[in-house]
C-alpha cells in the first residue's frame, strides 16, 4: 500500500473522530438537539469498508452514520449544518443527525433498526434488473440481527441472488443490552451461512483488516452478483446517545477496548514502519481541525427554512 | 377516437387488464407478491401473467411482508416501478413499518432527494365470511399517513384505471381493492384506461342529499340511491376514490348543492374516514347544512364469521335507505 493511501485512511478516521468530538461539544451547547449517536471507536469499519466501494454503489447506514457520511466523501459542512437543522444541511435540515442523505452516496441515515436492510436488497435487485455493475452496501449493528427484518432480508438476498454486501458492525451492545442478552447464538457470522450467504469476520478495530476483508467481499459481490455478509467486531467508546448514563457496562471494559483504538493502532503501525512521521500526523491533525472548524462555521452561518415551507416534500408536487 | 362501446367485465378482469397493460407499457414495471406467479394470484388476479411475462417480472416471494415490501421500496428508489401485492390488508401490518417509516418519509426526510415511486396493492374488506383476521377495512390507518397517496377502488372503471395512473406517480401509492367484488360484472367502456387519481367523483347526480362513500360503499350507495329515487328522493353519490390527499373541494361542492350529507364506510366508526369527512364539512360547509351530518360505519367489533353477523357488521343498502329517509323527513 502506498503512503498516500495510508494517510487517507488515517485522515478519514481522524476527521470522523474530531468531527464527532465537536458534535458532542455542540450538543452540550445545545446547537445540536435530538438524538446524537457517536461512532467514536468504530471508525475503522466505515472507513475500511468504503475504500472498497465505487462512487455509484448504494450505501445505506443506521442512525449512527456520521462516519459513513464522511467516509463517503460527503461535505462535513453540509453534515454539520444538517445537525444544526439548517436548510443548507445535506437533508435540508429535515433529518438531523439520524437522517443524513446524499443521493446514492448515502441513502440514509435510517433510524428504524434493520428497516433499511430490505431496502438495500431492493436496490441491489434493481441494479441486477437494470444490468448495472453497482452493488448495495448495508451497514447495521448486531442489534439489527435480532430483528425479523434481518432474517427476511438475508433470505431474500440469497433467494434472489442480488449484489448486496451486509456489514454487521458488532459493537456488542444494542443500546444497553449486551450481545449475550440478545442473541442465543452470539457468533453472528453463523447467521450468514444459514441463508447460504458467504460470510467473513474482520477485526473492526483494525482499518487495514477491514479494508482487506471488504475488498475481497466487494469483489465477490460485484463479480458473482451475490450477497455477502461481513461481520466487523468493534466497540463504541462513547455512550449510546447523549441520554445514556452507561449503567450497563463497566468502565474497565471501555478502557480495555480503548487500548485497541483504531486510530493510534494505525498511526503507531505506520510510525514503527517508518511510513509516516510525527510531522505527518501533526499535519493531518491540523488539516482535520481546519475542516471541522470550517464545517462549524458553515453550520453557524446557515439559515432556517421558512416555516411556510413546513409541508414541502411531503409529496413531490409540493 | 377511443371505443366507447360498453363491455361487460368482472372487477377481477379489470384489475388484471390494468396489470397487463402496465407490464406491457413500461419495462421498469414488475409485480412482486405472495403467490402472484405460479399459483396465479391468491384471488386469481394475476393468473396467466407469469406465463406471459416470465419470472423476472412476475415474482413470487416468500412470506416476508416487511422484507418484500421493503425490497419494493428499495427497487423504486433505484429506478424501477415495482408493484407490490400484499395478499390482504391484514398482512400489511407486517409491512406497515416499511410503508409508514420508509416509503412515506424518505422524500421529506431526505429534503426532497429521494422519490419512492412504489405501488402497493392490497385486497381488503368484508363479505366472504373470512372472520376477524381477514375482513378488515383499514383504509383509515393508511389515510392517516402524510406522504402516502391512498386510493380506494370502488368501481370497475377504477379497477381498470387506477393502477396505471398510480404507476406514473413519483410518490408511494397504496391501492385498496375489494375482494368481495372480484366476481361482480359491470359495464365499462371498451377503451377504459388510466383515470385521474387526484379527485373524488360524483357517481350519481342528485339534489336532495349527498351520500359520500368509497370502496365497497360505492355500489351499495348507488343501489340505495336507485331505491330512494323510486320514493322521490334524489340522492347524489360521491365516491371519494382518493382517501389521501382528500379531495375536500368535491365534498364541499356536493354538500353546498344538496345541503345534507350522509357518510358511509365499512371501516370502524371511531377515527375513520367518515369522521374526517364529517369534520371537514363542519369546518368548511357548516352553514350549508340543513341537517346534521350523519355517519353509517362499520360496527366496532372484530368481524364475526357467520353470514348474518358479518352482514350486520357493515352498512347495507337498506341501512343507507333508512338513514337517508330519516334525514330527509321534514
Amino acid at each position: 500500500m502506498e503512503k498516500a493511501q495510508y494517510l487517507r485512511l488515517l485522515y478519514q478516521m481522524l476527521l470522523i473522530r474530531r468531527f464527532e468530538e465537536k458534535c458532542a461539544e455542540m450538543y452540550a451547547k445545545t446547537n445540536i438537539r435530538g438524538f446524537l449517536h457517536l461512532y467514536i471507536g468504530e471508525e475503522a469499519v466505515a472507513v475500511g469498508v468504503t475504500q472498497a466501494l465505487a462512487g455509484d454503489d448504494y450505501v445505506l447506514a443506521t442512525y449512527r452514520e456520521h462516519g459513513h457520511a464522511l467516509a463517503r466523501g460527503m461535505d462535513a459542512g453540509a453534515i454539520m449544518a444538517e445537525m444544526y437543522g439548517k436548510q443548507e444541511g445535506c437533508s435540508r435540515g429535515r433529518g438531523g443527525s439520524m437522517h443524513l442523505f446524499d443521493g446514492q452516496k448515502l441513502c440514509g441515515g435510517n433510524a428504524i433498526v434493520a428497516g433499511h436492510l430490505s431496502m438495500a436488497v431492493g436496490m441491489a435487485l434493481a441494479a441486477k434488473k437494470q444490468q448495472q455493475n453497482r452493488i448495495a452496501c448495508c451497514f447495521f449493528g448486531e442489534g439489527a440481527a435480532a430483528e425479523g427484518e434481518f432474517h427476511e432480508a438475508m433470505n431474500l438476498a440469497a433467494l434472489w441472488q442480488v449484489p448486496v454486501l451486509f456489514v454487521c458492525e458488532n459493537n456488542y451492545y444494542a443500546m444497553g443490552t449486551a450481545l449475550r442478552f440478545s442473541h442465543a447464538v452470539q457468533e453472528l457470522e453463523k447467521k450468514g451461512p444459514a441463508y447460504g450467504i458467504e460470510t467473513a469476520v474482520a477485526d473492526g478495530m483494525d482499518v487495514l483488516a477491514v479494508e482487506r476483508a471488504a475488498r475481497e467481499a466487494v469483489e465477490k459481490v460485484r463479480a458473482a452478483g451475490k450477497p455477502y455478509f461481513l461481520v466487523c467486531n468493534t466497540y463504541r467508546f462513547r455512550a449510546h446517545s447523549m441520554f445514556d448514563a452507561e449503567l450497563y457496562r463497566d468502565k474497565s471494559e471501555v478502557e480495555e477496548w480503548k487500548k485497541r483504538d483504531p486510530i493510534p493502532r494505525l498511526s503507531d503501525f505506520l510510525l514503527t514502519k517508518k511510513v509516516i512521521t510525527e510531522q505527518d500526523i501533526e499535519d493531518l491533525e491540523n488539516r482535520v481541525a481546519a475542516e471541522v472548524q470550517k464545517a462549524v462555521d458553515f453550520a453557524e452561518g446557515g439559515t432556517w427554512e421558512p416555516v411556510e415551507q413546513l409541508t414541502k416534500f411531503v409529496y413531490s408536487s409540493d | 377516437m377511443g371505443d366507447k362501446t360498453g363491455i361487460l367485465i368482472t372487477y377481477r378482469e379489470a384489475l388484471k387488464q390494468a396489470l397487463r397493460e402496465a407490464l406491457l407499457s413500461d419495462e421498469r414495471v414488475f409485480l412482486l407478491g405472495e403467490d402472484v406467479g405460479r399459483y396465479g394470484g391468491a384471488f386469481a388476479v394475476s393468473k396467466g401473467l407469469l406465463q406471459e411475462f416470465g419470472p423476472e417480472r412476475i415474482m413470487d416471494v416468500p412470506l416476508s411482508e416487511s422484507g418484500f415490501t421493503g425490497a419494493g421500496i428499495g427497487a423504486a428508489l433505484a429506478g424501477m416501478r415495482p408493484i407490490v401485492e400484499v395478499m390482504t390488508v391484514n398482512f400489511s401490518l407486517l409491512a406497515m413499518d416499511q410503508i409508514v417509516n420508509n416509503a412515506a418519509t424518505l422524500l421529506h426526510m431526505s429534503g426532497g432527494q429521494l422519490n419512492v415511486p412504489v405501488v402497493i396493492r392490497m385486497g381488503c374488506g368484508i363479505g366472504r365470511q373470512l372472520a376477524a383476521q381477514h375482513s378488515h377495512s383499514w383504509e383509515p390507518l393508511y389515510a392517516h399517513i402524510p406522504g402516502l397517496i391512498v386510493l380506494s377502488v370502488g368501481t370497475h372503471e377504477d379497477a381498470r384505471g387506477m393502477l396505471l395512473s398510480a404507476l406514473k406517480s413519483p410518490d408511494p401509492v397504496v391501492i385498496f381493492e375489494y375482494t368481495y367484488m372480484l366476481n361482480l360484472e359491470k359495464e365499462i367502456p371498451a377503451d377504459a384506461g388510466a383515470v385521474d387519481i387526484t379527485r373524488a367523483k360524483v357517481r350519481r347526480e342528485g339534489r336532495d342529499i349527498s351520500i359520500i362513500t368509497y370502496g365497497a360503499g360505492v355500489y351499495k350507495a348507488l343501489d340505495a340511491a336507485a331505491e330512494l329515487a323510486a320514493a322521490g328522493i334524489e340522492a347524489e353519490v360521491l365516491d371519494l376514490r382518493v382517501l389521501r390527499p382528500l379531495d375536500e373541494a368535491s365534498v364541499i361542492a356536493s354538500v353546498a348543492k344538496t345541503h345534507r350529507a350522509l357518510v358511509v364506510e365499512e371501516a370502524w366508526r371511531s377515527g375513520g374516514i367518515a369522521a374526517e369527512i364529517s369534520a371537514r364539512i363542519m369546518e368548511k360547509a357548516f352553514y350549508e347544512l340543513d341537517a346534521p351530518v350523519q355517519r353509517l360505519c362499520g360496527v366496532e367489533v372484530p368481524i364475526p364469521y357467520p353470514k348474518h353477523l358479518e352482514d350486520a357488521s357493515v352498512p347495507q343498502i337498506a341501512d343507507i335507505v333508512n338513514a337517508v329517509k330519516k334525514m330527509i323527513k321534514p
